[in-house]
C-alpha cells in the first residue's frame, strides 16, 4: 500500500530528516496506527465476523471443552479430563473400524473426485451457450436433487430384480443374486462408488466459475510461446491461473470425503453389517443423536477435526507446486 | 520469437548464422499460422490447441459419465408422472408408461386441507431463502474483500479461523448453537435461521479466493481517482467477481431452500414450505403419489434458480484485458 512505501523511504536515518518526521514515522509503524488506518477494512468485515463469532467460534469452542466432560444433556457436564480420548483409542473398537473406513474414503474418493471435478469442469468449458448450462446441470444433478442417492437402492437391490444383479446374472458373472449392501466385503466398494457419483458438488461449480475467470488472451499468448496441445495448456496456463479455486476445491473435497455419513446411513444402515460401512461421522451421530453422550461425541468430532486440518495442510503444500 | 542476439552475431560463423535465420523464419511462419487461425469465423470461434482425437476421447468419456449423473433427474421426473399402481410396480421401472398429472392434483387437494394457509408456508420459505442467501452473499463478500486485498493486523488469524471452522463437524456444534440462539432471544423467529446462515465459512472462503485473482492495479487506479473502499467494492470488485457470487448464491439458495427449520421454529405460522410438504408425504403408502410430486417441486425450484445463475456465470468475463 501507498503508506507503507513512504514509511520505508523515511526509515533510514539520513541527517537531513528532522526529529519530528522520525517521530511521525515511528508512530506510523505502531500497531495502533495500523489498526486505525485499516478501520475501513474492519468495518467491512464487522457484520460477518460478529455473526461468525456467535454462531461458529463460540459453539466450536464449547464443543471442544465438552469433549473433556461427561455430558448427557440432562445433568450439568462433569469434567473427566482425557478419559473420552483414552476410551476412544483404546477401548472403542468400532471407532477404530470407522476411522479406518473414513481414511479409506478420504484416500480414495478425495483425490479421484477432485480430479473428476476438474476434468468435467474443464471439458464442459469447451462448450458454449445453453448446451453448456445444461451439461453443468447434468453433472451437478446428484448434488441438487436432495437425497438423489436413493436411486442407488434400485440399482443395488439385493434380489435378482436389482439392476446390477440383473445385468450380472444375464452375463453369467455371478450365479445367484448378491445382497450388495448387506455383505461385508461389498459394502465399502459400493459406498465409495456412490460417494464418487455424489461428489461433483461445490468443488465442481467453483471450478466452472474459476475457468470462466481465466483471461482468454493468455491462451493465445501461450500458443505463440509454443504450447502444443491441450494438456500442456491445462498444466502451464489454466491451472496456474485458477490456483485459488484449486485450493478452495481441495478444502471442500477434504471436508466432504472425511464427513461421509448420509449415504452410509441411508444405503447400508446405521449400524451397518458388522460396522462395515461405519465412518467417523456415523459413529459420532450414533453417540450424539442416539445415545446422547455429547461429551464423547465432541471428542470424536475433535479427533476428526484434527485429522482434517492435518490433511489440509499436506494437500495445500502439494497444490502450491501446480504448474512448476 | 527466436531472434538472434545482435551482440553475439559477430562470433557466429556464416553457417550458424544461416541456420539461425532459417529457424527464425520457421518460427515466424508458425506464429503467423496461429494468429491466422484465431481469426474467428463469425459466431464460431475456434479454440487453439484442440485436436480432433482428443475431443472425441474426452467427449465420449463425458457422455458415458453423464448418463450416470443424469439418473436422479430422470427418476424424479418420471416418478411424479407415474400413477399409483406404477409407483408400486415390482420390479420397479425407471420410465413411466402411462403418464398422468394425478399426483399434482392430489397434492393440491392436500395443500388446501392444511391448517395454516399454504401461501403462508410459501411466504415463509421466500423470506428465509432469500434473506439467508442475499445476506450471506453480501456479508461474506464484504468481509472477503479486505481479507483478500488489504493488509491489516489480524488478517491471517481471522482467515485461518474461517477455514478451520469449515472442518469442524456441524453435528456437534448444533447444541451449543441452540443455546446461543436462545440466549440471544431470537429463538422461534426467522432470524434464528437467517442470521447463522450469514456467517457460513464457505462463502467467505470462496469469495476471498476469487478476489485474490483481481490485479491490484485495478483498485489502485480507482483509489487515485479518490474512490472510497466502499465504492471500490461495489463498483469494481463485485462486478469483476460475478461468477463467484453467482455460484455462491446457488449454494446458499440450495441450502436455505432445504431448511425445514424444525429445531428453531415452533410456531406453525413461521414454518417453511419444506416442513409442510414433509408432513404431507409422511402419510405413508396412500400418499406416495403426492410424495413424488413433492419431490419434483422440491428439486425443480433450486434447479430453475441454478439454470438462471449458471447462465449468467457464463455470460460474464467476455471482455479480456480486465486482468494483468
Amino acid at each position: 500500500m501507498a503508506d507503507e512505501k513512504t514509511l520505508k523511504k523515511e526509515e533510514p536515518k539520513t541527517p537531513g530528516v528532522s526529529a519530528e518526521a522520525l517521530e511521525a514515522a515511528r508512530k506510523q509503524g505502531t500497531l495502533g496506527y495500523q489498526i486505525k488506518r485499516a478501520r475501513w477494512s474492519y468495518a467491512m468485515m464487522a457484520p460477518y465476523f460478529i455473526l461468525f463469532f456467535f454462531f461458529t467460534v463460540v459453539p466450536v469452542a464449547i464443543s471442544i471443552v465438552l469433549s473433556f466432560t461427561y455430558f448427557n444433556m440432562l445433568e450439568f457436564p462433569e469434567w473427566v479430563g482425557w478419559r473420552n480420548y483414552v476410551k476412544l483409542f483404546l477401548e472403542d473398537d468400532v471407532f477404530l473400524v470407522s476411522l479406518k473406513n473414513t481414511l479409506i474414503f478420504a484416500v480414495i474418493t478425495g483425490p479421484i473426485s477432485y480430479l473428476l471435478c476438474l476434468l468435467f469442469a474443464w471439458i464442459i468449458n469447451e462448450f458454449k451457450g445453453w448446451l453448456r448450462t445444461f451439461l453443468t446441470l447434468i453433472f451437478y444433478a446428484p448434488s441438487i436433487c436432495g437425497n438423489a442417492y436413493l436411486v442407488w437402492n434400485l440399482i443395488l437391490t439385493g434380489d435378482r430384480y436389482g439392476y446390477l444383479n440383473g445385468i450380472l446374472l444375464k452375463l453369467d458373472v455371478i450365479n445367484e443374486a448378491v445382497v450388495w449392501l448387506k455383505t461385508e466385503k461389498y459394502v465399502m466398494p459400493c459406498l465409495i462408488i456412490v460417494q464418487l457419483w455424489l461428489s461433483l458438488g461445490t468443488g465442481f461449480l467453483s471450478f466452472i466459475a474459476g475457468l470462466q475467470t481465466v483471461d482468454k488472451s493468455l491462451y493465445e499468448a501461450a500458443a505463440i510461446d509454443g504450447i502444443k496441445n491441450r494438456w500442456q495448456e491445462l498444466w502451464y496456463v489454466t491451472l496456474p491461473a485458477m490456483k485459488p479455486q484449486l485450493m478452495f476445491g481441495a478444502v471442500m473435497q477434504i471436508t466432504q470425503s472425511f464427513a461421509v455419513a448420509d449415504i452410509s446411513i441411508n444405503l447400508a444402515g446405521n449400524p451397518s453389517v458388522n460396522y462395515a460401512g461405519a465412518t467417523v461421522v456415523t459413529h459420532l451421530l450414533d453417540y450424539g443423536n442416539t445415545r446422547f453422550e455429547m461429551g464423547y461425541a465432541s471428542a470424536i468430532a475433535t479427533v476428526l477435526f484434527l485429522l482434517m486440518v492435518g490433511t489440509n495442510k499436506l494437500v495445500q503444500k502439494v497444490l502450491r507446486r501446480v504448474g512448476e | 520469437m527466436a531472434n538472434v542476439n545482435p551482440a553475439a552475431r559477430n562470433d557466429l560463423t556464416a553457417a550458424e548464422l544461416k541456420k539461425a535465420e532459417r529457424a527464425a523464419k520457421k518460427e515466424a511462419k508458425r506464429v503467423a499460422k496461429i494468429q491466422n487461425k484465431k481469426k474467428p469465423k463469425k459466431g464460431k470461434e475456434k479454440r487453439l490447441n484442440r485436436s480432433m482425437a482428443g475431443n472425441t476421447i474426452l467427449f465420449t468419456l463425458m457422455i458415458i459419465c453423464g448418463l450416470f449423473m443424469v439418473l436422479p433427474l430422470v427418476m424424479i421426473i418420471n416418478n411424479c408422472l407415474k400413477p399409483l399402481d406404477e409407483l408400486y410396480q415390482f420390479p420397479p421401472k425407471i420410465f413411466v408408461r402411462n403418464p398422468t398429472l394425478e399426483n399434482f392434483s392430489d397434492l393440491f387437494v392436500l395443500m388446501n386441507d392444511s391448517w395454516v394457509p399454504f401461501s403462508r408456508y410459501i411466504l415463509n420459505t421466500i423470506i428465509i431463502t432469500l434473506g439467508g442467501m442475499l445476506g450471506h452473499v453480501i456479508c461474506a463478500s464484504l468481509a472477503a474483500y479486505p481479507l483478500a486485498k488489504h493488509k491489516f493486523p489480524g488478517r491471517d488469524l481471522l482467515f485461518s479461523m474461517v477455514v478451520l471452522s469449515m472442518m469442524f463437524s456441524w453435528q456437534v456444534t448444533q447444541i451449543p448453537q441452540y443455546l446461543i440462539i436462545s440466549w440471544l432471544g431470537i429463538n422461534n423467529t426467522y432470524a434464528a435461521l437467517i442470521l447463522p446462515a450469514w456467517s457460513f465459512g464457505m462463502g467467505l472462503y470462496l469469495m476471498k479466493q476469487f478476489m485474490e485473482q483481481l490485479p491490484d492495479s485495478l483498485m489502485e487506479s480507482a483509489r487515485l481517482d479518490g474512490a472510497t473502499e466502499w465504492t471500490i467494492f461495489w463498483k469494481i470488485v463485485m462486478p469483476n467477481v460475478k461468477p463467484a457470487w453467482l455460484t455462491l448464491a446457488i449454494f446458499q439458495f440450495q441450502q436455505m431452500w432445504a431448511n425445514t427449520g424444525s429445531i428453531f421454529l415452533r410456531d406453525e405460522q413461521l414454518k417453511p414450505m419444506q416442513f409442510a410438504l414433509q408432513q404431507i408425504t409422511a402419510g405413508g403408502t396412500r400418499r406416495a403419489g403426492a410424495a413424488a410430486a413433492v419431490t419434483f417441486i422440491i428439486a425443480a425450484v433450486p434447479i430453475t434458480f441454478f439454470l438462471i445463475c449458471q447462465r449468467n456465470v457464463l455470460e460474464t468475463m467476455t471482455t479480456s484485458g480486465m486482468k494483468d
